[in-house]
């Protein structure tokens, strides 16, 4: 038992540790035996994406089967296109809630660009060059007031979003006294705000540049996350910030640019949300910021910080997407398309606690 | 466990510490300490519950700031604000907490925070996974520490593995004191002198330590110099060879009355 094989300790003994004799296993431990249960538990655990891909790839062949016209390119496209907001969304939410936060006002901050752009743009007639730029820098803003009243004044992140996501919902109405902006002035005066509703055919599919810019943002945040040292220290920070901070982490200044970050990419969120939309409405995605943590969630990334991937989060908001449309072409009544999700947000949670069990 | 003399001790002064005052209210948790560490030894610091142990360790590893007396380093008077005060000087501690992060694995865990980057493009730094991966093998294999996997996540391992991967994160910088807090408090039997015994490895390769310990088998396993403390005044400092384990005992629950005949020569 005390020689655990295939260990990397293992190896031709080197002449500075010739004398030492036994010595050589200074430090050699017993490995656990497991069961099936805990080998699966296990894999789980170390592989957080592979529930949400499993139950992805399931709930597409079901459908596939049971529904008219799912399987065809128009309607996969289509859902693509319907998670695009919600997806940008998720890689905000993601990014907080891997720091063990969770951020409400995800929506507001996208909502309150989107009015701040419109209003420049279109209102203003301020060249859109610079109407864009200037909502996501507010975006960035909003995101910095969040972390900064979660870090500095070390408020929870609930209540501090909870509040802010009243307050950017005040300013939105008030930037835009309650009116939409329509889709033709936008047209007229400021077309870069639409960009991202361009449309693109390839394999007979239709896709949107808003969707592809999703994917694009989601390879993004995935490389970010796993291959930067400040994608390392969020996972750090999300699991146990004393330790993190022990090793030498500002993990104020870390917490203070997730947040910031995620605020951008909401503003981001917004700026494709026009596209999608096709006008400005100080009226919409109100909860957009529920919708994002149900796809962090069903995801597999764990509420209490520290684990999770943002490629979950892509298949997360897949699966509401593809369980609304599957539903809707089966002729289910709405209502069951919103118990479903709640079921699976319940299931998601469940299997996150049970694979935190077995890690203790 | 067999008993290991020090050979390797020159008995040049590392660390001295002069006449330390600490006050927590009317509370005096440091006496006027003066205590010296030599280079290349094992010294334990040992003393009851409120002896003044914790608080010495803090001032060193710059988590408390002394009110009175002062610290040389190498011969040089610091003066530590933050921890990382202390770990520039070069000391570095184990606290009891380890520090580790449960969800990440040993590499990423023995890097965190000064991870290895390498350029991308000559542009943006990414981390360089392999690197960390390669000189966390070798620093485990210096030490010889042997890990079923550097994959898991260190949460799946056992106790005296954690402790070894949280010791050996702090070699990586190659410092000239580690501190360590009751190290092998939570482990069991086994694993507790496997600890041991890769403490007295570091000691033969060079490492001075400083480690606090309620077990007085282990301090005698190992120590060079045991240190004991009562009531926030250091008692004596007495080679571990000299005296024996009752004679610790005494001093440590009767402070200096407490001292045979002949350690009287060890008081401080």
């Amino acid at each position: 038992m005390a020689e655990a094989t295939g260990a990397p300790g293992r190896r031709a003994m080197q002449d500075f540790e010739k004398g030492l004799g036994d010595s050589t296993e200074v430090a050699q431990f017993d490995e656990p035996k497991r069961s099936l249960l805990q080998h699966i538990q296990h894999f789980l655990h170390s592989h957080p994406t592979a529930v949400p891909i499993i139950v992805l790839l399931v709930s597409v062949l079901i459908f596939g089967s049971i529904a008219n016209n799912f399987f065809t390119p128009f309607n996969m496209t289509l859902i693509v296109q319907q998670v695009t907001i919600i997806g940008i969304l998720g890689i905000a939410m993601t990014l907080i809630i891997l720091t063990a936060g969770i951020d409400l006002s995800v929506a507001a901050i996208m909502v309150l660009s989107t009015v701040v752009m419109g209003g420049l743009g279109v209102n203003l007639g301020i060249p859109s060059a610079i109407a864009v730029p200037i909502g996501l820098v507010c975006g960035i803003l909003c995101g910095a007031v969040n972390g900064g009243l979660v870090t500095f004044f070390r408020l929870p992140p609930f209540i501090v979003t909870l509040g802010t996501w009243k307050i950017f919902f005040a300013l939105v109405l008030w930037l835009s006294g309650g009116q939409s902006i329509r889709s033709q002035d936008i047209d007229a005066a400021a077309p870069l705000l639409k960009v991202f509703g361009g449309t693109f055919t390839l394999f007979g599919a239709q896709f949107t540049t808003g969707s592809v810019m999703m994917l694009i943002l989601f390879i993004t945040f995935w490389y970010v996350l796993n291959w930067t040292a400040w994608g390392r220290h969020v996972y750090a920070i999300g699991d146990d910030r004393e330790a993190a901070a022990l090793s030498g982490i500002n993990t104020d200044r870390v917490l203070l640019s997730v947040y910031a970050v995620a605020g951008g990419l909401c503003a981001f969120a917004g700026w494709v949300a026009i596209g999608r939309v096709g006008s400005v409405s100080p009226q919409s995605f109100f909860e957009g910021n529920l919708d994002a943590i149900t796809a962090v969630v069903i995801g597999g990334t764990s509420l209490f910080g520290g684990r999770g991937s943002i490629i979950g989060t892509l298949v997360g908001a897949l699966i509401v997407g593809v369980f609304r449309s599957g539903l809707n072409l089966s002729g289910v009544d709405v209502l069951w398309q919103q118990f479903a999700v709640g079921a699976l947000i319940i299931i998601a949670v469940a299997i996150d606690q049970w694979l935190r069990k077995v890690s203790a | 466990m067999q008993r290991q003399e020090a050979a390797v001790s020159t008995g040049e002064v590392l660390v001295a510490m002069r006449n330390l005052d600490k006050y927590y209210g009317g509370l005096r948790a440091l006496a006027e300490v003066t205590l010296e560490i030599r280079k290349g030894e094992i010294l334990a610091l040992v003393g009851d519950n409120g002896a003044g142990k914790s608080t010495l360790i803090k001032t060193l590893s710059g988590a408390v700031e002394p009110d009175g007396g002062e610290i040389l380093v190498d011969g040089r008077p610091v003066s530590f604000k933050t921890p990382k005060d202390a770990t520039d000087a070069g000391i570095e501690t184990v606290h009891q907490t380890l520090g580790l992060v449960d969800t990440l694995d040993v590499p990423q865990n023995v890097f965190l925070g000064r991870e290895l980057t390498k350029k991308v493009f000559g542009l943006f730094p990414q981390l360089d996974q392999a690197a960390m991966r390669r000189r966390t093998h070798e620093l485990l294999q210096r030490f010889a520490i042997s890990l079923p996997t550097l994959n898991e996540p260190v949460h799946s391992l056992s106790g005296g593995q954690r402790q070894t991967i949280a010791i050996s994160r702090l070699l990586l910088v190659e410092p000239k004191l580690l501190i360590m807090d009751e190290p092998m408090a939570a482990l069991g039997v086994d694993e507790g002198s496997k600890v041991l015994d890769l403490v007295v490895k570091l000691r033969d390769e060079g490492l001075t330590i400083l480690i606090i310990s309620h077990n007085l088998e282990h301090v005698f396993a190992i120590a060079d110099r045991i240190a004991v403390m009562k009531n926030g005044r250091l008692v004596a400092v007495v080679p571990s060879a000299a005296t024996t384990r009752e004679a610790v005992v005494g001093m440590i629950t009767m402070g200096a009355s407490g001292v045979r005949t002949e350690d009287r020569q060890w008081l401080s």
